[in-house]
């Protein structure tokens, strides 16, 4: 038997034609594809989510929706960018780079692979599916709040929770992936203080995945039982705690929000020492810091709650370990500007992105200092002064680190570079839109605008039409982005095995496009 | 000489008066937080301009190296990168100062958080409980008890009329507190969580069924100070302003006075003979102040989560279970307790308004309710 099999030789064989290859596919390259396709068009659907919201805040008053619908799409809209945009589009970048970053044929686990992509699209399909539902779509927000989201839910909350689960195990599955393939398919000689930031920041990344999503799946069970099954965890009525929900909450919710930013830091470290041409400051110290951001992250969660009534010492305990996270985050900082310090810097498309992020992100770092202090904390919580921020660290953070890693990438995945003027104008409408829409929000915020709300006083009128506007700008130039990659796959200037002058890792030393697998023979590092 | 700059001066300030006077550039001026009137709250915004002119300057530190490398050495102007990676003197320089940053934010963070907790027995001590979408106020000494319902109306909210200054800022009842008073708040919620706000006191304190939270203040100057609820609590979370009106102690208890007078005659209101047409007219305002953000002003709900009034077998031909759910609200569901909300008469009332419109009169037996019957109701649950 086995002469049989060893005499079909199947290591040089292409893709399956046709729909199969990507039905079946446990080819990494091609599940990554398939990842980032449907991040990509989850950013667009939760994109067109939120520009009904900002529509409807255009000026004040009720014009184009009803605050009801209005709470389904805010709703949506978070859970879509946080599972089905950034969340998605990381773990695509995954298993596109991990392996050829550290040398491995594929992932560990090739069929488990396409298990955790293939459950992603009937999870959203189900989450979707409630807005024809009756009673409407989820509309508690995003952090789904008991007894809002029990007792007083709409019915389609039990598909939600459906989909909660399923989006869980997908992301289990990616996260064991992730660790099983960085700790035993590294090419010899790459030690765990020679891999490339970027795989450091997934390893991370998926330990936290592995720690929190557990206990979200948890929360939402324990809501599960509470709708259908008569407990009371979170029902004071009887005698449980509302409160007991957004510990739990959170307890996933802040790792979440690293695991949403790590891999950003990654990517951006990368590009930085790239178009700088000079090795990256401070690796070690890059490593140290992103191990103590992700431990810090599982002592902070409850400064999402300084307004819940906790006693003065819990207070001041989440206070000062949320301020220490400044430490490490700064030291990542400094370390990208010593990296730029006296390099010899180029300005393509890539690094104006991690530019930006480096920049924006800081901005979105110092209101979070400022969230930190929990007197000053009572004036900003949940008013528009959060979104900023949190918008701040997800959209120029993470999302711009999503776009630059695709230009960065995309000519070793399809072989062809991107028209590099597109690229730019690409860059700078996404710039001028996501700071013409959320700086504006701080002021609103700071002077007493409420976050979740479909209408507003009259004082918040102008920055709110301004928010508008740079919200409909940057949703327009996504369009532009979806052009230049659509072209960039379909034709264009052949790209070089290197494509950078001046890029490091093994992914630079196979072909653009890589052959179908790479690494069949485990390269040597030194 | 001097006289021409004076002149200038003065129209410059003038000018610059007038400007200022615009609404329009007073609202493109609220760009931060408010100071608000008492100690705290000033002391609290001390604490916000602090950090943010120190996370300034460390920006304007960090971003100058950063735009000073992007100008200077580019591949142009360097195009032999230097080859360092690393140097830990600096790299323990750079992890050790922002701790002491911090520490200088912590401490008189630290010190404000400790005045704000400093929580004892009030002079005037309010429940504030938290409903979709009201706010209750019970006065524990002086046996005030009220609800707070917005006011502005719904044609300008859907822009049939022009807005008010105080547009979804106003209500019914304000919330009345003697000034140089220590006020503290109980608060808690009824159905879901929401979050009472005033900014000018720096208090936010979620409202939670099941807990009761405190916060104080003592508000040395009187005036009406405007906040929201800021907690998701569904669909009208943006209609349930908080407004607290801020009296002089003599004023104060001429109020308490006046809202005990006017309980008094409300009780005597029962005793009437009341006609069909008056209840309706009368239960048609209630309606439209309590019953319309869920059961819309024609009745007809919203399916699948707001049960429609018109045609409903119960408004139509059950009127004992028509006036128990009023009064004991639905279990699950969003249709709270109305008996400590209602007085007697606007419970008869706003029960005989839904029996008698959308046609549900010609459908239905379109049976009144007359307040004695509330009345009775009320009694006979005691017996029980």
């Amino acid at each position: 038997m086995s002469a049989v099999i060893e005499s079909h030789d199947d290591h040089h064989h292409g893709p399956a034609k046709g729909l199969t290859r990507w039905l079946f596919t446990t080819n990494h390259k091609d599940i990554g594809t398939l990842y980032l396709w449907f991040s990509f068009t989850m950013f667009l659907i939760g994109g067109a989510m939120a520009l009904v919201i900002r529509a409807e805040l255009f000026q004040p008053g009720m014009q184009i929706v009803e605050p009801e619908f209005y709470n389904q799409m805010l709703t949506l809209h978070g859970l879509i960018m946080v599972f089905g945009a950034v969340m998605p589009a990381f773990v695509g970048l995954a298993n596109w780079l991990v392996p050829m970053m550290v040398g491995a044929p594929d992932m560990a686990l090739p069929r488990m692979n396409n298990l955790s992509f293939w459950i992603l699209p009937f999870a959203f399909l189900m989450m979707l599916s409630s807005l024809f539902m009756e009673g409407g779509a989820p509309n508690f927000g995003w952090t789904f709040y008991a007894p809002l989201s029990t007792t007083y839910a709409p019915p389609s909350v039990t598909f939600f929770i459906f989909s909660v689960h399923i989006l869980g195990a997908s992301s289990i599955m990616g996260a064991i992936n992730v660790i099983v393939t960085i700790m035993n398919m590294r090419a010899p000689g790459m030690t765990l203080m020679k891999m490339p930031l970027f795989v450091w920041s997934w390893l991370i990344t998926a330990y936290l995945l592995i720690a929190v999503m557990p206990v979200l799946a948890g929360a939402v069970t324990m809501m599960l039982m509470d709708i259908h099954f008569g407990t009371s965890f979170f029902n004071a009525a009887g005698g449980g705690d509302p409160v007991l929900f957004q510990h739990i909450f959170w307890f996933f919710g802040h790792p979440e929000v690293y695991i949403m930013i790590l891999p950003a830091f990654g990517i951006v470290s990368h590009i930085i020492s790239t178009f700088s041409r000079k090795e990256l400051f401070g690796y070690s110290s890059m490593v140290w810091a992103m191990v103590s951001i992700a431990i810090l992250s599982f002592v902070v969660w409850a400064h999402h709650m300084f307004t819940v009534g906790m006693p003065l010492a819990a207070e001041l305990f989440f206070m000062w370990a949320t301020m220490l996270i400044a430490v490490p985050t700064g030291v990542k900082v400094f370390n990208w500007v010593a990296t730029m310090f006296r390099g010899s810097i180029t300005y393509e498309t890539p690094m104006l992105f991690a530019i930006a992020f480096v920049v924006l992100f800081t901005i979105g770092g110092f209101s979070g200092l400022m969230l930190a202090i929990t007197p000053a904390d009572f004036q900003y919580h949940d008013t528009y002064f959060v979104v900023a921020h949190f918008h701040y660290v997800l959209v120029p953070g993470a999302i711009f680190s999503i776009m630059a890693a695709v230009y960065y990438w995309l000519p070793k995945w399809c072989g062809n570079m991107y028209d590099e003027r597109l690229g730019r104008l690409h860059f700078w409408l996404s710039f001028i839109g996501v700071n013409v829409t959320f700086f504006p929000q701080h002021f609103i915020g700071l002077a007493g605008m409420p976050r979740r709300i479909p209408d507003y006083a009259l004082q918040f009128a102008d920055w709110n039409m301004v928010s508008t506007v740079g919200a409909f700008l940057f949703g327009a130039s996504q369009i532009l982005f979806l052009f230049i990659v659509v072209r960039t796959v379909m034709g264009g200037k052949k790209a070089t095995p290197e494509v950078w002058e001046g890029a490091q890792g093994l992914e630079w030393t196979v072909d653009s496009p890589p052959p179908y697998h790479t690494f069949s023979t485990p390269p040597e590092v030194k | 000489m001097f006289n021409i700059r004076s002149t200038f001066i003065s129209s410059f300030t003038i000018f610059l008066g007038l400007i200022l006077s615009q609404s329009a550039f007073a609202e493109w001026n609220a760009l931060n937080m408010t100071e608000g009137v008492t100690d705290i709250s000033r002391e609290v915004f001390g604490l916000h301009m602090f950090i943010f002119w120190i996370v300034v300057a460390i920006g304007v530190l960090v971003f100058g190296v950063m735009f000073y490398s992007m100008y200077a050495h580019t591949k142009k102007k360097n195009p032999e990168p230097a080859s360092f990676h690393e140097n830990t003197k600096l790299e323990i320089l750079w992890t050790v100062i922002p701790f002491v940053i911090l520490i200088s934010m912590a401490v008189p963070a630290t010190n404000t958080l400790q005045k704000m907790y400093a929580d004892e027995e009030g002079d005037i001590n309010i429940q504030v409980v938290g409903y979709q979408w009201k706010w209750e106020y019970k006065y524990l000494e002086d046996g005030v008890n009220f609800f707070s319902n917005l006011t502005t109306d719904q044609d300008e909210i859907y822009n049939q009329t022009p807005k008010g200054e105080h547009y979804l800022l106003e209500v019914d009842e304000p919330v009345v507190i003697p000034t140089g008073k220590r006020i503290r708040f109980l608060i808690t919620a009824n159905d879901v969580i929401h979050s009472w706000w005033v900014p000018d006191f720096a208090i936010k304190q979620d409202a939670i069924p099941g807990f009761i939270n405190t916060a104080w203040t003592i508000v040395d100057e009187p005036g009406i100070y405007r906040g929201q609820c800021t907690e998701l609590c569904g669909k009208n979370h943006g209609f349930m302003p908080v407004v607290v009106r801020a009296v002089t102690p003599e004023d104060y208890d001429l109020w308490v006075a006046e809202k005990k007078q006017a309980a008094f005659e409300l009780a005597q209101l029962t005793e009437k003979d009341w006609t069909m047409e008056e209840l309706v007219a009368k239960g048609e305002g209630v309606y439209q102040m309590n019953c319309v953000a869920c059961h819309q002003v024609n009745g007809a709900g919203i399916p699948g989560i707001f049960p429609a009034l018109a045609g409903s077998d119960i408004v139509l031909n059950n009127k004992p279970r028509n006036v128990e759910i009023l009064m004991e609200g639905v279990q699950g569901a969003a249709m709270q307790s109305f008996a400590n909300q209602l007085s007697e008469v606007d419970m008869a009332a706003v029960i005989t308004y839904t029996r008698r419109a959308w046609g549900n009169d010609a459908k239905g037996d379109g049976e009144i309710v007359v307040p004695k019957e509330i009345v009775e109701y009320k009694e006979n649950k005691i017996k029980i």
